[in-house]
């Protein structure tokens, strides 16, 4: 059984997963995916556990088989092949590192089955124990090494193999917050080192849009949005993602028309113009999307530039956290909308009960579909 | 009174602990001095009424006590190693399959895995012997070897069971990620990592058949096991050799638990100095 690459596949090592289903009873873990994962990118599958992320890495490993699709890496269908037969390795969001083998003995595993020569293994090992920055350690345990030092073994013992995909499942979920920014930042310069595709799972959105070329943001066993992390944080495509990635205030309005290139809005009795390239619709109900940093306070009305968009408003709620103010704005029609202002030192903190303008520029905004049921993300606590 | 209750769980505690393990002791000391005892005559074996009279006899001739007293014990270290043998292989295979595998009838299994270590021996005894003239087969070594099996399964499947639950499951799926086949998977992850409970069950299958007598004493037909000798010679009164062959079988446990704490606490010492 064979598929036909799809024309987007520009590169002979691209992963490809095609209308991938997954179900565990009656429940749809994974449904009906297709992606493109080209060569030697940085690729992260994004969304809340539960949403399917973890499902389809494991189908890519071997570890899960498909209920239908396929899986093809680099024109070769593998949706059938044992895990140990595929040319894919994983880093366990556990780690999964062999309590009773030392350091050394972990990171050659691979190598070891694949009866690769000692010699050749011991230098491997070495050469690989120096770029994750454990040189020395090779006659130590897991139980003898820190959390950051077991994840960078657990990285070592895939890289050793030199697959032609490294699957991430949240490798760096129980790691401190100092630490997991210090790995991510590791993570992606030996990514542009080894020039070897990451698909890399994770809920932490931050993570994502730092590390990855390409995001995929998943929810409920399918993709929502699939782009380059600035185009899913500016233009997101649904009010899901809108809200995943980032907050957005999403206003409930109604396209009433077009004008020439921008698309009529109304929402709460206010008119809004759109341009149509930031519009995902052109009629019916839809969420007009402003994120918190693109909202303007001005004290003065007088000083709102002319081109933006202003409505009227009463800070509620002011929260100074250094680099910038958040405050919340209650607009005429009773709906809070959050506001991010940067601490540039031009004007100091405003104190709630103030009456202010908000105001963006129409271009910054988004009109997103909005279907009856409102798609509110589950958080989940990091 | 601050400091009182300071000095009793200082040395109170200390106290009634010691006064716990000397009861325990008591008796391996007792077998311990009797093995260099030149008993008066054979009656008084147990009485030092007349002091100690030291002597390594009972230990350099060891056999010597009686012409069944070897005979026996041979028998009951190949009961022991046979049956260990088998109830081992068996009983992991079965606590692999409980533990790994979901099939019809493993809830049953794992129930009915318990009731050798719930029934009492004499009744499992008394109607394996039933079971054995009825279905015609002679009573002896080999039916020892059967009894002995059967109960030694049972703590096998337990042990090794607990070791495998406890075990993460990723481990084998990141071996088989990174190029094992099941069999090289099985071999040099799952196997050395269940192996500390293979070798407890093992050595707790071989002490559980060298010590039995009750199921033994139904099933043996004219067989003499180390344990139905010593109550057989106790009508007479116990050859000193006796204690010197229990003595011998306390030591080397002894050793054996020795070496491993003396393992773990290195292990355990390696890992505090990283």
């Amino acid at each position: 059984m064979t598929v036909p690459t799809q024309p987007t596949g520009g590169h002979a090592g691209d992963l490809e997963l095609s209308a991938v289903t997954k179900r565990f009873g009656a429940f749809t873990a994974v449904d009906q995916l297709s992606l493109t994962v080209p060569e030697g990118s940085f690729f992260a599958l994004l969304g809340a556990s539960g949403c399917g992320k973890t499902t389809t890495l494991r189908m890519v490993a071997g570890l899960e088989e498909p209920t239908a699709g396929t899986v093809v890496l680099g024109g070769r269908d593998i949706t059938r092949v044992r895990p140990y037969a595929r040319p894919v390795n994983t880093v366990f969001q556990s780690y999964a590192l062999f309590p009773h083998m030392t350091i050394a003995e972990n990171v050659g595993f691979g190598l070891k089955q694949k009866r690769v020569g000692r010699k050749e293994i011991a230098d491997r090992v070495r050469e690989m124990l120096a770029l994750v920055e454990l040189t020395g350690f090779d006659h130590r345990r897991p139980a003898q090494l820190s959390g950051g030092q077991q994840q960078r073994v657990a990285l070592a013992r895939a890289l050793i193999n030199r697959p032609q995909v490294l699957l991430l499942d949240e490798p760096l979920g129980a790691l401190d917050l100092k630490l997991r920014r210090q790995m991510q930042i590791e993570l992606k310069r030996i990514q542009t080192e080894v020039g070897i595709t990451f698909v890399h799972v994770t809920h932490d959105q931050e993570e994502a849009m730092t590390m990855a070329d390409t995001v995929a943001v998943m929810n409920a066993g399918r993709i929502e949005q699939l782009g380059a992390p600035t185009e899913i944080y500016e233009f997101p495509t649904t009010a899901f993602v809108a809200n995943f990635l980032g907050q957005s205030n999403l206003l409930t309005a109604s396209v009433t028309g077009a004008n020439g290139g921008d698309v009529l809005v109304e929402a709460y009795g206010k008119r809004f113009a759109v341009p149509a390239g930031r519009c995902r619709v052109s009629d019916g109900s839809a969420y007009l999307g402003v994120r918190p940093e693109k909202l303007h306070v001005a004290v003065d009305s007088a000083t709102v530039p002319g081109s933006h968009i202003h409505v009227p408003g009463e800070i509620t709620d002011s929260s100074y956290v250094g680099v910038s103010t958040q405050y919340l704005v209650r607009a005429p029609w009773g709906e809070e909308l959050s506001v991010f202002a940067p601490n540039s030192g031009t004007e100091g903190p405003l104190q709630p009960g103030a009456h202010v303008s908000l105001h963006w520029h129409p271009s910054h905004s988004f009109l997103l579909a909005r279907d009856n049921e409102v798609a509110e993300p589950v958080l989940e606590a990091a | 009174m601050r400091r009182v209750g300071r000095f009793l769980a200082r040395y109170w505690v200390m106290a009634v602990g010691l006064a716990v393990l000397a009861y325990m002791a008591a008796p391996v000391v007792v077998v311990l001095l009797l093995s260099f005892n030149q008993p008066a005559n054979r009656s008084t074996t147990f009485l030092l009424d007349d002091g100690i009279h030291w002597t390594l006899n009972n230990w350099t001739d060891i056999c010597g006590g009686s012409e069944t007293i070897c005979p026996a014990l041979s028998t009951s270290i190949q009961v022991g190693l046979i049956s260990t043998l088998i109830a081992t292989v068996l009983g992991t295979l079965i606590a692999f399959a409980l533990v790994r595998h979901r099939f019809f009838g493993r809830g049953a299994s794992n129930v009915l895995i318990f009731l050798p270590m719930a029934t009492p021996e004499i009744v499992m005894g008394s109607s394996l012997l039933a079971l054995f003239v009825s279905a015609g087969v002679p009573t002896g070594f080999g039916t020892i070897v059967i009894a002995h099996v059967m109960f030694c399964i049972s703590f096998v499947v337990v042990t090794v069971k607990a070791r495998l639950a406890g075990m993460d499951p990723r481990l084998q799926e990141a071996a088989m990620d990174l190029y094992a086949t099941p069999f090289a998977t099985f071999r040099q992850v799952t196997l050395p990592l269940v192996m500390p409970g293979i070798v407890a069950a093992a050595l707790l299958s071989f002490s559980l058949s060298f010590d039995d007598y009750i199921i033994t004493t139904f099933n043996s037909g004219n067989v003499v096991t180390f344990p139905l000798f010593v109550w057989g010679a106790n009508q007479r009164g116990i050859p000193p050799q006796v204690n010197a062959i229990a003595s011998a079988m306390f030591l080397i446990a002894f050793v054996f638990v020795a070496i491993g704490q003396i393992r773990n606490a290195r292990r355990a010492r390696r890992a505090a100095t990283s």
